[in-house]
């Protein structure tokens, strides 16, 4: 399960600083998504990959076999902060295309 | 106390009053002059005051005063020194300014340069050292108006500041040396800082802090563009107490670091420079002020000389001598700010003949100025007698100390020469003629009393210097040199000597010095025939230039970027630098690859999600909406990898946020530029090499990430306080579900800030959207609606818009039926949150996605003719909820954000848990939802605004035409 899950990791990393370097604003915006992707899933993986172990407590549970919650806790806060920012991008990124007339990263167009 | 004062004066900052101000500060002037004479009893029989308060203690850092007999000198001086010019200035200052300003100015200054005299602690000393070298730069840039002012004052804050910095630098090694910052302790260990091989570091550093201030060679040339200051405050800072801080400096670490041959080299080469020059300077002046700063830096130049010597009885001689010099120079200083008052003019090819107008202050500028030119019965004559007899006598062989008798006696003369200079031009001659200010008279009473004052001091000390200032000069001398005081006598007549040889010719040659070059004076241009053009102000300015301007450049023409593209691509390469290093240096080893215990069906799910990863990358460019529904692919991934590997809450969270970014963004597309055919097909080898590289940096840092994350999945987790949670979620936050009893209760604070953060974001969003401008060509309507309208017009039966309404009506109507089931589902995962997975984000989420189902189903106006959505009070009433939920621990005398937790029956729903924190979530859920439909709806009312635009930017247009 490790192995699939450090791969998925590597791939969205490379997609996300592919894109994050691109000129583009839109691409920029859809490369910083999918690196949040692969920071979440790599903060989520620190606290180990257990399968069919939520952390819910029930009468019969052992707390020790549980998943870690702490990731679970710093990775749901990051995912909503993670759709806040993407918003403000946006709309800075929208901003930025109505001010400028282009929707290059410096706001002045390609040097050709 | 001169604090509170200076904050009272600032109170009244845009009062009128005139009076009150100055009268608040001579009060709070009296005051310090009253507490620092109460001391001297204790004082006198060697006592040493000190108060200490704690700072940062975990520095060894603390607010220490300490008084001893040469701090209280100082603070009797300035406080005295400081009452007589707030008086002064109360006349001075005219009509029109500022007034409070000036004295809220003033009396700041005064108490750092209290707080640098009598603090106990280096560290503290160099706190008011840069005070005093701020609150120099307000009074100078006071008449701000000048241009002469605001250089003047940029140029002594940056030379000061930067010798600031400097004694702070020399203070940190002089405190590493010691091992404390304690004054005291650093008096103390004199043997131990001189034999240190840090010693010349400090010893430079602090000297130039020193010389700075008290304006040496080479830096002396901040003093005279400080001239443009009002006079009281030239008198007050140029003359008596800021620059001689820096002699105050070295006469306080005399014990610590004299002695040593470097520091008779550094200090006496400068102050002999300064010496000569202060004084050759300062005859060639035809500014009244002008004349007395370089006097007064040739005098400090004296007082420097004298503590380089670094025998005891030479820094009696300094000591005496700041005092004197304070007395006379100020009283100068004031002198020529009544002329100047009166008269209307500095300069000294104009005026002449004031005796006739000015008989007081007249009589009493002759008596300060032959006090500086040392005649005999004024206090100057006594200390520079001292002076002649220590350069006299040889301390240290070497070519400066041979020479310096004669450059002292040269020095002389030409002091002599300037103040005989000074009195001549102005007072006596012809009546003068042209003056700015026609029939100039004696100024008010009160105005001349400062000056009164100080001049009996000089005769008073001149003439019965034992019996006057003796005891406090001994006090004071003590205090300093401790067991190696020296026999010394304050008397007048010391016998026919060398020193009264060297004054009486030094008087002489004066004399016949100013009788030659009268004539020259009178009308040459400003400044001395050989050094005029070599003006130290130029190059500093040229450094100055050079520096800010040209390197600046260089530097972000090297360095800098506007493009983000570098700055990122530096941020990524910096960022796997930083995760490699620590890496490396670890010995970090990657773990062999395993791929045992892997289930097919997750592999294949993450097969289906790499491709989707990498086609969203290729694909992004010019296909955002593929792109976009790729993106929401690798989204629905990562979901499904939480619900497998058991976080079922983040799988929620992930979806709904899945869904609203989704549609976020789709509502952006429409506003982005169409593709531009044809500008990419040929592809410069430049822009090829960029992406091979950019390309090469992505891959780099995704295999990096791989390895870094299989190592960190596979180690054995530590059990740090996963456990702990684990077992108190129950019994503490009363909930099953530890991740929602996390983020409610234990890390409720992380929350709150995080919602606050939320609320942030969306009322920026809304911010920048109220001002939002499309671009032109995303003005037109969209290319869809374009057809259908046409689509309408071609057929009679329909009327145009029939298509639009009638798009998508069977969904929009499903969509508008799943409104109260949406209702229904976001308060079923709202309450089951602290048990089972939900909570208050997703349920918020939920609910924003139901309004939002709303606005696609019916469109904005239709939506927004049914409900009501107030986002902002729904904001608004979340954060406010989960804060008074917080504070309401308080009042049950609980920690912020404490939780309680009980079972509740409620009506029809039977037995339910119940925690205050499910109150906190509710807080969370308001404002989520709120900030979420804020954003949106902002977003999707701009297709609204621009229907209103379109017609308003048509008529523009056509304004534009005719």
């Amino acid at each position: 399960m490790e192995i699939i899950l450090s791969i998925a990791i590597g791939v969205m990393t490379t997609c996300g600083v592919w894109l994050l370097l691109r000129p583009r604003t839109y691409q920029v915006i859809i490369g910083l998504s999918m690196l949040s992707y692969a920071v979440n899933l790599f903060i989520f993986g620190v606290g180990g990959v257990k399968t069919n172990v939520p952390p819910l407590l029930g009468d019969d549970v052992v707390t020790s076999t549980l998943a870690d919650p702490v990731p679970q806790a710093l990775v749901l806060t990051a995912i909503v902060i993670g759709f806040a920012t993407t918003a403000l991008f946006l709309v800075v990124l929208l901003a930025s295309r109505g001010l400028t007339g282009t929707d290059h990263v410096d706001g002045r167009g390609d040097r050709k | 106390m001169p604090f509170v004062g200076s904050l009272l004066s600032a109170a009244l900052l845009n009062s009128s009053s005139r009076s009150l101000p100055s009268f608040i500060a001579a009060l709070v002037a009296l005051g310090c002059l009253a507490a620092s004479i109460s001391a001297y009893p204790a004082i006198a029989e060697g006592e040493i005051l000190r108060a200490k308060l704690e700072w940062l203690p975990q520095f060894g850092l603390e607010f220490a005063l300490r008084m001893d007999g040469f701090a209280w000198l100082f603070s009797v001086m300035i406080s005295g020194i400081g009452f007589l010019v707030v008086v002064y200035a109360r006349y001075y200052m005219s009509e029109d300014d500022p007034v409070p300003r000036f004295f809220s100015f003033l009396l700041a200054f005064m108490g750092a340069m209290l707080g640098i005299v009598i603090s106990g602690n280096v560290i503290l000393l160099s706190v008011f050292w840069e005070l005093t070298s701020i609150f120099s730069f307000l009074l100078i840039s006071y008449w701000h108006n000048s241009a002469a002012a605001r250089d003047g004052a940029r140029m002594s804050l940056t030379i000061t500041g930067i010798g600031g910095f400097c004694l702070l630098i020399g203070v940190l090694l002089l405190g590493n040396i010691v091992g404390s910052y304690d004054l005291d302790k650093i008096l103390a260990s004199g043997d131990v800082i001189r034999n240190h091989p840090l010693y010349l570091m400090a010893l430079i550093f602090i000297l130039l802090g020193a010389l700075t201030k008290s304006a040496q060679f080479p830096f002396h040339f901040w003093l005279p563009n400080a001239m443009a200051a009002p006079t009281p405050v030239s008198a007050f800072l140029h003359s008596a107490t800021m620059v001689k801080a820096g002699v105050f400096l070295l006469a306080r670490f005399w014990p610590a670091l004299a002695g040593s041959y470097e520091w008779f080299i550094l200090l006496g080469t400068a102050g002999i420079i300064t010496l000569l020059l202060g004084a050759y300077f300062a005859m060639f002046q035809q500014d009244l002020k002008g004349l007395l700063a370089y006097s007064t830096i040739s005098h400090l130049g004296l007082i420097t000389t004298l503590l380089s010597l670094g025998s005891p009885l030479a820094t009696v001689a300094a000591i005496f001598h700041m005092v004197n010099h304070a007395t006379f120079k100020a009283s100068l200083f004031m002198a020529a700010g009544i002329i100047d008052h009166e008269t209307g003019t500095r300069d000294m090819r104009r005026l002449s003949g004031l005796y006739r107008f000015l008989p007081f202050t007249a009589t009493l500028a002759m008596v300060a100025s032959a006090a500086m030119a040392g005649v005999p019965l004024l206090n100057g004559f006594l200390s520079k007698e001292m002076f002649f007899a220590e350069a006299v006598e040889t301390h240290a062989d070497s070519v400066l100390d041979r020479i310096l008798p004669y450059v002292a006696t040269l020095a002389g003369a030409f002091s002599v020469a300037y103040s005989l200079r000074f009195i001549h031009t102005v007072f006596f001659g012809k009546p003068p003629v042209d003056l700015p200010k026609p029939a100039p008279h004696e100024p008010p009473r009160w105005m001349r009393f400062p000056i009164e004052i100080l001049v009996v001091i000089c005769l008073i000390v001149g003439i019965a210097p034992s019996l006057s200032i003796g005891p406090f000069l001994h006090v004071a001398v003590t205090s300093v040199l401790g067991d190696a005081t020296p026999e010394y006598s304050l008397s007048i007549w010391h016998g026919f000597n060398l020193p009264l040889i060297m004054s009486m010719v030094a008087l002489v040659a004066g004399a016949m010095i100013y009788f030659v070059l009268r004539r020259y004076l009178a009308s040459c241009a400003d400044g001395p025939p050989v050094f005029r053009r070599l003006r130290g102000q130029r190059i500093f300015e040229r450094i100055l230039v050079e520096v800010s301007w040209r390197w600046a450049r260089l530097a972000e023409q090297r360095l800098g970027t506007r493009k983000l593209q570098p700055q990122l691509r530096w941020v990524v390469f910096t960022g796997f630098l930083a995760g490699m290093l620590p890496l490396t240096l670890s010995g970090f080893e990657p773990r062999p690859f395993a791929f045992s215990g892997v289930d097919p069906m997750f592999a294949v799910i993450w097969a289906i999600g790499i491709c989707l990863a990498i086609g969203t990358a290729f694909l992004a460019k010019y296909h955002r909406l593929a792109a976009l529904v790729l993106l929401g692919g690798v989204g629905l991934t990562v979901c499904i990898t939480f619900v497998w590997l058991s976080a079922p809450d983040l799988a929620v969270t992930q979806l709904l946020v899945e869904i609203v970014t989704t549609v976020l963004i789709l509502l952006g597309l429409r506003w982005l530029p169409k593709r531009n055919e044809g500008v990419d097909d040929a592809i410069s080898l430049r822009a090829r090499f960029r992406r091979f590289r950019d390309l090469a940096l992505a891959i780099v840092c995704g295999i990096g990430m791989t390895f870094v994350s299989y190592a960190v999945m596979t180690m054995p987790v530590p059990d740090a306080i996963a456990t702990y949670f684990l077992e108190n979620a129950y019994s503490q936050g009363g909930g099953r579900n530890v991740v929602n009893v996390i983020l409610v209760d234990f890390r409720g604070f992380d929350t709150l800030g995080e919602i606050a953060v939320l609320g942030i974001v969306a009322l920026t969003v809304y911010a920048l959207l109220r001002r939002f401008r499309p671009a032109a060509d995303t003005m037109t309507m969209p290319e869809q609606q374009l057809i259908q309208n046409r689509f309408d017009e071609e057929r009679p039966e329909r009327s145009a818009g029939d298509t639009v309404r009638e798009y998508l009506l069977v969904p929009s109507v499903i969509m508008q039926w799943m409104f109260p089931v949406l209702i229904t589902f976001a308060v079923y995962i709202f309450m089951r949150g602290h048990d089972l997975p939900g909570g208050g984000f997703s349920a918020g989420l939920t609910l924003s996605i139901a309004f939002l189902l709303q606005y696609l189903a019916g469109g904005t106006r239709w939506a927004e003719d049914r409900i009501r959505i107030l986002p902002l009070r729904w904001m608004g009433a979340g954060l406010l909820t989960a804060m008074v939920t917080g504070i309401g621990a308080w009042f049950l005398g609980y920690p912020f954000l404490t939780s309680h937790s009980r079972y509740v029956e409620l009506p029809l729903i039977g037995k339910m848990p119940t925690a205050t924190a499910l109150f906190f979530d509710l807080g969370v859920f308001l404002l989520v939802v709120g900030s979420t439909v804020l954003i949106l709806v902002a977003l999707a009312h701009q297709s609204i605004r621009i229907n209103r635009l379109r017609p308003n930017d048509a008529e523009k247009a056509k304004g534009g035409e005719a």
